[in-house]
This record gives C-alpha cells, structure tokens and sequence, in this order.
C-alpha cells in the first residue's frame, strides 16, 4: 500500500458525523487513561466534557489531533483516519483547532505574527491575504488594536482571545478546547467566554473541556461526564444538570455545584 | 462587550522621585562601606600605583614609534617600531610582497560582508548567495590563476587573512551544523539520534590539536589514491567539525527550555517537523542560548591560532617568525601586545554585538 496515501474511513451516506471514536483505548505506562471511549459528533454540535481531575479529559481530546497517539480503536475525523501516517496527521490538523489552558501563543512573535503564520506556512495565503484574515479575527474578539504588541505584553484574558483568533484563522470544521478559563483571573473569564458563545452562535462545532456550568447550559448540546477514563454519562444539558443517571456524576455535581 | 475589553484610563499619578547622591557619599557607599572593604580599596589603588605609572612610562613617555632597533635598544621604551617595520610581514605572511593587495581586498570583502550580515533587516535568502558569492571572490583573489592573476599556492597564504577565513568560515560552518546535530540528538528516530549522540561525544571527547593532527595525516589515509585536500581546507574541516559538536550542546540546552505547549501549539496548527523548528522552536531557543554560543564562538576564533602545529602561519605564528629576524629580537612583549590587541578587537567586537542582539530581540 502507499503509505503516503490519505487513509478514508467509510463513511454511510446521510450521516453528518465530523468526529467519529470507536472503542478507542489510550495507556499512559500501565494507566489505563482512556477506556473503551465511543463518541460521535455531528457537524455544528457543540460539546462540553466535564470530569474529576485526573479523568481523562485532556487525554481523550489530545488525542483527536494527535498530540497524544491512541493505542486502540479508531478515530475518524471529517472521514479521514488518524493513523500514525504523518499525512493524516498534519491534513486532520490542519482542519481542527486547538485552544489551550495555557494560551501557548508564540512569545517571539507579535499578535498578528502569530495568528498568520498558520495561514502563510500551511495553508500557503500570500502573507498580505494572512494579515488581513489575522485583522478581521482579531476584530472579532475585540483586540485589533493589540495586533503589532507581543504576547508577553497582554493581560491572560487577552492572550486567551488572541489563541483563540489564531485556531479560527486557521478556518477549523471542529475546535478543540481543554479548560480555556481555567488558568484565568476571575474577573477574565467572562471575556473568553463571550468569545466563545459567538463562536457558538456562528455554528461552529466545539469539544469544550470545562467546568463552567453556565456555559454548558446555554450553549452546549450535550454534556459529557468522564470518570477513570470513561464516558459514564452524557445527556443534554437540562436533563444533565436536573437528573444526573450516575452516583458518580451526582457526586461530581454535588462538588462542583456547592 | 465586556467591560473588560473597554480601555480604562489609569488616573495621573505621581512621578517616581529622583535621587542625587554626592562624591563623598558615592564613594562612601561603593568603595569604603565597611571595614573589608575599605582595606580592599586601599591595595587596589596600592597596585594600580605600582603598575600602572611604570607601563604608561615605558609603553607611551619613553617609547619608540618609527625608529631602527639600534635606537630602540639605545633607549628604554618600548620599542613599537617593531611593528610598522614588519607589519606586512605579521598581516600578510609570505603571500607574494607585490600581490598583498589580493588578501587585503578579500579581507576587507570578508570584513564588509559580517557588517553587512549584522544588520536583522538583511537576514534574507540574498544574504546566503552574496556570502557564496563573496567567498568565490574570495578564494579567486587568494589563490589566482584565472583573469590574469598570479596563482598563489595555498602554503603560501598566511596571517591575518588565513586566521579571519578559518575562524569566520569555521563559525559560518560550524553553527548550522551544530542546530542539525542538536536536532539529531533530540530526534525520534533512533539511527539518528546515537548518531548525533556519538559524534557529539567523540568530538567533545579530543582535543582540537588531535583533530588537527588527523586532518592533516589521518584524513589523506582515507582519500582515493591521487586526490589531495588542500591543507588550509583540512584544517578549515576540523574546526568546523570540533565547533560544531560544542555548538550542538549548547543549542540542546535552549531546545530543552522550550516548553511543551510551545511543540504542541504548533503542531496543532498543522505545522510539519521543519516549519514547526525554523519558525516556532529554534527562534526562541537559538536567543536563549545567545550568550554560550559567542562563548563558544569567541574560544573558537582563538583557537585557530593551534593551527600552527600543522605548519599554517596565522597572525600569531607570523609574528613569531617575524621575531626570529634576529634585527628585532628582545622585543617581543610590543610584538604580542599588537597581536593580543589584534584578537581583542575582534572578540570584543562579537561580545559586544551578542550583547546587542540580544537586547534587541528581547521582547
Ligand atoms: N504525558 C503523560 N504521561 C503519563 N501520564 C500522564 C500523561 N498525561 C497525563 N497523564 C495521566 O493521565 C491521567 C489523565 O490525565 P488528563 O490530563 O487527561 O486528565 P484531566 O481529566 O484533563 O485532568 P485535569 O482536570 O486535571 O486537567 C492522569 O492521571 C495523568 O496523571
Ligand atoms: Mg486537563
């Protein structure tokens, strides 16, 4: 076989799936992380996983661009496999932001530098075409005017805005975050969030790893609930904050809730 | 909005107060604060007073500029005249007399070059072809033999010319090689990564005059019968391989300070192995390690002065020659005092513009 070529995953006709995960299983060592996770996400769906520390959460998200390799099942992403061909690989990148707890912008670079690289050296724009795309999403998130500062020199609600201007310049189909307002002062979060709920609004599909309720219940789908590396529960917001199935999830909520 | 997005004007606040010290109190409170050192002070200005009259004396009051040795050896001073009178000599070696405006002009085309390259607005793709290109021009003026210039054999090139090129080209050499090994090093694949691992570890493991050594008899062994490697290239060889293993080190290091997030974020963006290096990993970490590197740089520029032991004249061994002209024996000191100053100059100047890029690319 080519190794080069694109590995397709069958794909039924009629079904919008953009993520598809079969009993997919991920060892750290002898630490079982991820255990036996099925999960299918429709184009435009916005998901938010929520767990203890320690479930599983970040791995489970890692995984679906590569950043952390699975070691059983498969992953399908808008029809194309995650295997360890680097051709996959960099092609199911390409199509899936990625938003961190920790910004992780490049310090060397200015704000627009940082939302144009993407699109100059992957998506190969001209760099004026870049730079203009890197100003209508800055726009966006309401921080044109930071453009030519450094990172280092924005407040963390800025940074995190900036991260995520930089995964939409990229023009994802999913957007992957793992607890974006977690390492936040309080008084950012709302910023962020708001950022986010736009995003939402404009269909975006969305993994949100997080545990801000509020934004679970007004702008997810479902919601997800992970526990030793499983998928114990998952159900639409309403129904998952009023009538948790689990004691697990219960016990979660009554935690996290007060 | 939020409010938080909306600018917030920070209220006038006071100025930060200047604070005036006099002379008295300046040295009350860096030179005498303290028994300890008070005492300090005192010898140091005890020795200043014992050295510093007495070299002033000999070296400017009492000194020879543009005399013969005879009248040197007649007064007490320092005898400078040693160095105009071989000063041609000590720069160019024995390159022909008559055609030392060969190695002057490639060495002003070398000089001109590294100005030209400190400027960060010229680092482009046309800065790699006018360094291949200046150093075309450079070997043709050196060596001759086409457009009617005088071939000048290898063995005949000498001082300071020959200690610039090895040392630039060595550094120029020497840097790229060192990042691809440090890469190696860190590298997923195994074949590569011990073979990064060994080199960097033999090399480091011998001393520059071994390499030396082996590049001038141990490396022929190895070439087809009737090939030959000029001598100056050899060891131009072993200086950029023995570099490079040293440079390789310290860039691991800076590779090493470049957090995870930083590989991941990039990667996230769909960035392949070699963008994710040039444009995200290696910037940071190349100016992280700014200051071991011109350390590294600086060692290197000094130690092409070994090169003596295969019988290349650099600047230092033609002043040496030059003193053996028994006219000018008995005043090496001014000699070694111009070389020194010589190499000084030049390993000044690179700390000095590693201090500046520094500042510069500090955001
Ligand atoms: N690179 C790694 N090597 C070894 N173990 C790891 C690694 N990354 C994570 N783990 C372990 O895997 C488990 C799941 O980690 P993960 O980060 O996915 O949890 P999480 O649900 O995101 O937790 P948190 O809410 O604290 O972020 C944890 O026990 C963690 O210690
Ligand atoms: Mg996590």
């Amino acid at each position: 076989m080519d190794p080069q070529a694109i590995t397709t995953c069958p794909r039924r006709s009629g079904e919008d799936k953009i993520i598809e995960i079969t009993g997919m299983h991920k060892w750290f060592g002898d630490l079982h992380v991820l255990n036996d996770v099925n999960m299918s996400v429709f184009k435009g769906e916005r998901i938010v996983i929520c767990g203890p520390s320690g479930s599983g959460k970040s791995t489970l998200i890692r995984c679906i661009n590569r950043l952390e390799e699975h070691q059983q099942g498969t992953i399908c992403v808008d029809g194309i496999e995650l295997t360890g061909n680097l051709k996959n690989i960099e092609k199911i990148r390409e199509e899936v932001g990625m938003v961190f707890q920790h910004f992780n912008l490049f310090p060397h670079l200015t704000i627009i530098e940082n939302l144009s690289l993407g699109p100059i050296w992957v998506r190969k724009k001209p760099k004026k075409e870049a730079e203009e795309m890197a100003m209508y999403y800055l726009d966006k998130v309401h921080i044109a005017e930071q453009a030519h500062k450094y990172p280092g020199q924005l407040s963390g609600g800025q940074q995190q805005r900036v991260a995520i201007a930089r995964s939409l310049c990229m023009k994802p189909k999913v957007m992957l975050f793992d607890e974006p307002t977690s390492a936040l002062d309080p008084e950012m979060v709302k910023e962020v969030l708001d950022v986010m709920i736009n995003l939402a609004e404009e269909g975006m599909t969305m993994i949100v790893v997080s545990h801000e309720m509020g934004f679970a219940k007004s702008v997810a789908h479902r919601v997800i609930f992970m526990d030793f590396g499983q998928l114990v529960e998952e159900n639409t917001p309403h129904e998952f904050f009023t009538n948790p199935q689990h004691e697990r999830t219960k016990l979660f909520l009554s935690q996290i809730l007060h | 909005m939020t409010a938080a997005t909306q600018p917030t004007v920070r209220p006038a606040g006071l100025k930060a107060p200047v604070i005036r010290i006099g002379v008295v109190q300046w040295m009350r409170r860096n030179l005498f604060n303290g028994v300890f050192n008070s005492l300090l002070t005192v010898v140091v200005l005890l020795l200043l007073y014992k050295i510093v009259p007495p070299f002033v004396q000999w070296a400017f009051i009492d000194s020879f500029w543009t005399s013969t040795a005879e009248q040197c050896r007649a007064g007490g001073g320092a005898c400078w005249s040693i160095i105009p009178a071989n000063l041609r000599f000590i720069i160019f070696g024995f390159y022909p007399y008559e055609l030392h405006w060969r190695p002057f002009l490639a060495m002003l085309l070398l000089v001109g070059l590294l100005l030209y390259s400190k400027n960060r607005n010229h680092w482009r793709r046309s800065l790699l072809w006018m360094w291949i290109v200046g150093l075309v021009v450079m070997g043709t003026l050196m060596k001759g033999g086409i457009l009617g210039l005088t071939a000048v054999e290898s063995d005949q090139w000498g001082g300071l010319p020959l200690t610039l090129m090895l040392s630039v080209f060595g550094m120029v050499g020497a840097y790229p090689l060192g990042i691809l090994l440090a890469l190696g090093r860190r590298s997923k694949l195994p074949a590569i990564r011990t073979i990064s691992i060994l080199y960097i570890e033999l090399i480091r493991g011998v001393p520059l005059i071994s390499m030396l050594f082996m590049s001038a008899v141990l490396f022929p062994l190895f070439l087809p019968e009737g090939v030959t490697f000029n001598k100056i290239l050899r060891a131009q060889a072993a200086i950029i391989l023995f570099t490079a293993a040293y440079i390789a080190e310290v860039v691991r290091g800076g590779l090493q300070a470049i957090t995870r997030g930083q590989y991941e974020a990039a990667e996230s963006l769909g960035l392949d192995y070699a963008q994710k290096m040039r444009l995200v990993i290696l910037p940071q970490a190349l100016k992280i390690v700014i200051p071991p590197t011109v350390g590294i740089l600086i060692s290197a520029f000094k130690d092409t002065s070994l090169v003596v032991i295969i019988a290349l004249y650099d600047v230092l061994k033609t002043t040496k020659s030059a003193l053996a002209n028994p006219v000018w024996m008995g005043f090496s000191p001014e000699a070694y005092i111009f070389v020194g100053l010589i190499y000084f100059v030049c390993c000044y100047a690179m700390s000095n513009y590693s201090r500046r890029l520094e500042k510069e690319l500090h955001s």
